[in-house]
């Protein structure tokens, strides 16, 4: 498998990334770990004539644990949220839902930032960085700006962010309660039949907070308000569960493919969702 | 054709410099470039784990790097790790265990292994077997290759604590 042709640049700092992706406008594109980029040019559905490696970009690697939030640098890997101490503690579920992703080389390579801003309906972090209620960092020749993770994706492979910005990080709002990512996939390495991020916040006996999102069930991920309702002030007991159920599937809108037919995949929607409330509330 | 790079890499120690495209494989570089035909080339697509090297500290699908991408860095390959004459205490237990049987995928399951060792000396099987998760194996069904790499590690284990 050969990728057309293209020109390598390792640029030193961000002004060096800007400047060619300037010059060279849609013809170009940053790559952090290359684990979905590569394969799509291998492919060839990806063409990219100027090819911007950020391995050369320092300040992009760092995780600061704040007093009230969470900064993940764009090229930090899914290896080093697993490894990272301070991580799992401040925000367990981001853990959890590295493990998940694909198999081990992978997620050496793989990186946070790649995984946001593909905007693959595949990929894991966009879901849950919208249960987060994460923002995103963008660099631009105009100066830096964020985005919400809830308002970045527009459709496949289609963001808010411009041709000539770079995402350079992702802030988190540090949260307290139960969490679960809960995914079904057919294979190691493979994407998401389905896959769930749910933050519950418990109080005596009833839910006070939830924050749903799931992921390959439409062509972005998809945050559901209204599943999150159908449990507040609740006990997440059965009847709950079931209406935070209805309310997801009437709010995702997956389609066939090798992972199986529609109906199929909103049986699936709704088994991993249970499991993911079930189990963020027994962590509540 | 593109413009030709100019690439520096360490390979098992040893120091390569050549021109390429940077859209070369690096796997198609250490195979067809440099000969070194270790690590295999089985899927291609980023699945099969047969072309694992280390390179940083890190176990990499060599199928899934540009050239241009490992310009400058370091490459370990199964033939960086041990030879016919001098076994890694892994290759000694796939051989032993008889963790194989086309082989295959054996170049990139140790490989993989002995980065999985370096970081869990002390592997339970379902580790193992999590670690290992990103190289497949179509003919053993891979209990022979848990046990050999349970095997090595008890080896390796051992050998360090005679050493202190």
């Amino acid at each position: 498998m050969i990728p057309a042709a293209f020109e390598y640049h390792r640029p030193t700092d961000m002004a060096g990334v800007l400047s060619i992706l300037e010059e060279h406008g849609d013809d170009a594109r940053v790559m952090a770990g290359g684990h979905s980029l590569i394969p799509m040019m291998k492919l060839r559905m990806a063409e990219v004539p100027h090819l911007i490696d950020l391995q050369g970009v320092g300040g992009l690697s760092d995780i600061e644990i704040r007093d009230a939030d969470i900064r993940i640098g764009a090229m930090v890997t899914q290896a080093d949220i697993i490894d990272h101490t301070g991580l799992a503690d401040a925000a367990p579920i981001l853990r959890e839902a590295s493990l998940q992703i694909a198999d081990p080389q992978v997620r050496y390579m793989g990186t946070v930032g790649g995984n946001v801003a593909n905007g693959d309906p595949g990929n894991d972090m966009p879901g849950l960085m919208q249960c987060l209620d994460a923002q995103f960092a963008l660099i631009g020749p105009d100066g830096e700006r964020t985005v919400p993770a809830r308002e970045f994706y527009e459709a496949a492979y289609m963001t808010a962010r411009a041709d000539e910005e770079v995402l350079t990080s992702i802030i988190i709002p540090k949260s307290s309660g139960g969490y679960a990512y809960e995914k079904q996939k057919r294979k190691i390495g493979d994407y998401a039949t389905a896959a769930a991020a749910v933050v519950l916040r418990k109080e005596g006996t009833a839910c006070t907070e939830a924050s749903i999102a799931m992921t390959n069930l439409s062509d972005t991920p998809v945050w559901s308000e209204a599943a999150a309702e159908a449990l507040l002030l609740t006990e997440v007991d059965e009847v709950a569960i079931k209406a935070a159920m209805a309310a997801m599937l009437n709010d995702i809108d997956p389609s066939e493919d090798n992972r199986g037919p529609i109906a199929f995949k909103k049986h699936v929607a709704g088994v991993i969702l249970r499991r993911a409330i079930e189990r963020a509330w027994s962590r509540a | 054709m593109s413009k030709k790079m100019h690439i520096q890499l360490n390979v098992n120690g040893k120091d390569e410099e050549f021109l390429a495209e940077p859209r070369e494989l690096l796997i198609y570089t250490l195979r067809e470039r440099l000969n070194i035909t270790g690590p295999h080339i089985g899927c291609e697509t980023s699945h099969c784990g047969a072309c694992t090297v280390t390179i940083d500290g890190k176990s990499v699908k060599a199928c899934t790097m540009f050239v241009a991408q490992a310009h400058g860095k370091a490459v370990t390959t199964i033939e960086g790790i041990g030879g016919p004459d001098d076994l890694h205490p892994l290759q000694a237990a796939f051989k032993e265990h008889h963790g194989l049987q086309c082989g295959y995928c054996t170049p990139g399951m140790i490989t993989r292994a002995q980065k999985l060792l370096e970081e869990n000396p002390n592997p339970t099987e379902e580790e193992i077997r999590f670690g290992m998760a990103g190289n497949i194996c179509r003919c053993t069904g891979y209990q022979n290759i848990v046990k050999s790499i349970q095997a090595a590690a008890t080896e390796m284990s051992a050998a360090k604590e005679a050493a202190e």
